[in-house]
């Protein structure tokens, strides 16, 4: 186990140096003064100069990565350009609000998705199936931002249930529709794949040996056919962060809520490029990070795993 | 591992199996496929976006451009739908329906263009790494798992804005940069289990130059998973290239984008217009239904068992 572990980490090494220099080059070799697009039309040759130099623009770029990657090492993501704010205490203080946001998404997603997933399976072709996946595929293919837009228009303006846009008071009625639009997306995938590792769990042969002796259906789904299915689930909910990290930048964009997702859009918008580049690399590496913990509990999760 | 093939949507295997027993690979597939009704409707309502989409000009009541409001005065701003705009007016006078059959132009130009990229990008690296193996595949491999880290929103987002360029060029580009991945995993995946066959073995024994055994030979048999993949793939690039176009950074104004019209619209829905921004919803998510109920019918007309 502590062996599979070591080699995890050590296999993620690379790929987190590949990820930081992706970003660095995306950022840096484009076409174009990455200062000149900061300041758009504005700002003198002098000015210039000076944000060059502060931001080690002048140097080459051989130069320039390696101080990139010496300040990444020190937790150094670089300063804003916009308002000179440090670009991890930037992050720092907006993720509690994503983290809300994306747990309240995942647990949302989860629950419903496999509850709905396992019930298709269980009652196979009848209304319900039918119902469900047509809701779920409808799900996946819905713009997340619109069908947001829609259920602040019904729920929040309409109905008046819950309060509109923003983060409030930080309570949890804020949360509600923000964690709905970014949870539908999760719940679809995870019903989808439910059921379908259901419907092969309950096809197996120890499935039908535990209903010949007489075992009640609902006890031979819940015990013994749930704890199998749902290991091909647990993993994939590592792979969702990065959807569920994709769409975070939309909901929190419609719901102007405080978090990371916003965060990169208005630096985008606003050319601020340490800031972006910060922001991109931060969520990749939450991203290696969330799934090597996956990993880990999988080999946990399922002893085959750890001698492949 | 887990059976993707059984979704909600599945036909019958058992159905008349005579009508299988001749024909063709592809021919086989077709008949099945014809049977799948989601799979039907889905190419149908493709063909159908993709009259509108050449048509527009044709079908679309209005110039999509053409502010009413100095033809039909002050009623033709933010009309709400009626015989004469059966989708409304927006805020400029415009014809809300012609727009949106416009947008279909750009959504699928934009879904056939960057697929087209991440084919050329994926299929060739895909097969260099599945078939060679060895360092080259380490290196390749690396690199899928690098992209694979970030979210693609983001990313997708990040290089559209240091391109600061948001021309329909610089958004297919930058989707196909990123969306290229999903298509490697599968071609790498078939071309390392397909290189140790005897045909395969055969023709390097007779002398053949890789390249014909790599396109030639080995190609036409992992085109069924491509092919899937990359019809299931239409449909996300659509979903983000309406994202992108929402937050500003695809399609500008006065275009008319699906996204770009949401976006516009948003702000009208507390006020009681809704339909600006509801139609253009409509329109991006039976676009991506019908994609991905064509790829769920192509995956199970030709048995592709994909690892999502």
């Amino acid at each position: 186990m502590f062996a599979y572990i070591v080699r995890k980490i050590l296999y993620t090494i690379p790929v987190l140096w590949g990820v930081v220099t992706v970003v660095f080059f995306v950022i840096n070799i484009v076409p174009g003064d990455p200062v000149a697009i900061m300041t758009g039309q504005r700002g003198d040759e002098e000015t210039l100069a000076k944000i060059r130099a502060d931001m080690g623009l002048d140097l080459p770029l051989g130069q320039q990565y390696v101080r990139f990657l010496g300040q990444l090492c020190r937790g150094d993501l670089g300063t804003s350009y916009r308002n000179n704010e440090p670009v991890s205490s930037a992050i720092w203080t907006r993720l509690g609000a994503t983290a809300r946001l994306a747990a309240g998404a995942l647990f949302l997603g989860t629950v419903l998705g496999i509850a709905a997933g396992v019930l298709s399976a269980v009652k196979r072709y009848s209304v319900f199936d039918y119902g469900a996946m047509f809701v779920a595929i409808a799900g996946v293919s819905a713009p997340v931002f619109w069908v947001g837009l829609l259920l602040l228009l019904f729920f929040a303006y309409t109905l008046g249930w819950v309060p509109g846009v923003g983060y409030g008071d930080g309570s949890f009625k804020y949360l509600i529709l923000p964690m709905i639009t970014l949870g539908i997306r999760p719940a679809a995938l995870t019903a989808r794949l439910s059921r379908s590792c259901m419907l092969e769990v309950l096809s197996q042969d120890y499935v039908r040996t535990a209903r010949a002796k007489g075992l009640k259906r609902t006890a031979v789904v819940m015990k013994h056919a749930l704890k199998n299915a749902m290991i091909p689930v647990v993993t994939v909910i590592g792979t969702q962060i990065s959807s569920l990290l994709s769409g975070a930048v939309l909901t929190e964009s419609i719901f102007a809520w405080p978090g990371i997702g916003r965060l990169s859009v208005d630096s985008l918008l606003a050319r601020d490029l340490p800031m972006i580049r910060g922001v991109v690399v931060f969520m990749a590496v939450t991203f290696l990070v969330v799934n090597l913990l996956v990993d880990i509990s999988y080999a946990f999760l399922d002893p085959r795993i750890r001698y492949d | 591992m887990t059976d993707v093939r059984q979704n909600a949507f599945d036909t019958a295997p058992e159905e008349n199996p005579k009508a299988l027993s001749s024909g063709s690979l592809w021919y086989e597939a077709w008949l099945r496929f014809r049977r799948n009704r989601l799979a039907m409707l889905g190419l149908f309502m493709i063909l159908a976006l993709v009259g509108i989409a050449v048509f527009a000009p044709q079908l679309a009541p209005f110039d999509p451009y053409k502010q009413l409001i100095w033809t039909e005065g002050s009623k033709a701003k933010l009309a709400a739908p009626s015989w004469a705009h059966l989708m409304g007016t927006d805020a400029y006078g415009r014809d809300i329906m012609s727009r949106v059959f416009y947008g279909a132009r750009l959504s699928l130009q934009i879904g056939f263009l960057a697929t087209v990229v991440s084919l050329l990008i994926g299929v060739p690296l895909g097969a260099i790494a599945g078939y060679y193996g060895g360092w080259i595949d380490d290196l390749i491999s690396w690199l899928i798992n690098v992209i694979f880290a970030f979210p693609f929103m983001l990313f997708v987002l990040a290089i559209v804005a240091v391109l600061n360029n948001p021309s329909m060029i610089a958004v297919f580009t930058a989707i196909g940069l990123v969306s290229w991945v999903s298509i490697a995993r599968v071609a790498r995946a078939q071309f390392l289990s397909l290189r140790e066959r005897e045909y395969v073995e055969s023709a390097r024994a007779l002398g053949l130059p890789t390249r014909t055994i790599l396109f030639k030979h080995i190609l036409p048999n992992t085109l069924a998973p491509i092919i899937v993949q990359a019809t299931l793939g239409i449909g996300s690039i659509i979903l983000m290239e309406a994202g992108l176009a929402f937050l500003g950074f695809g399609a500008q104004p006065p275009e008319p984008s699906w996204g770009l019209m949401i976006s516009d619209g948003q702000q009208y829905l507390t006020t009681g217009q809704w339909w600006w921004a509801f139609f253009p919803g409509m329109a991006i998510m039976i676009t991506v239904l019908a994609f991905n109920f064509l790829g769920d019918g192509l995956r199970d007309a030709l048995d592709v068992r994909l690892k999502r």
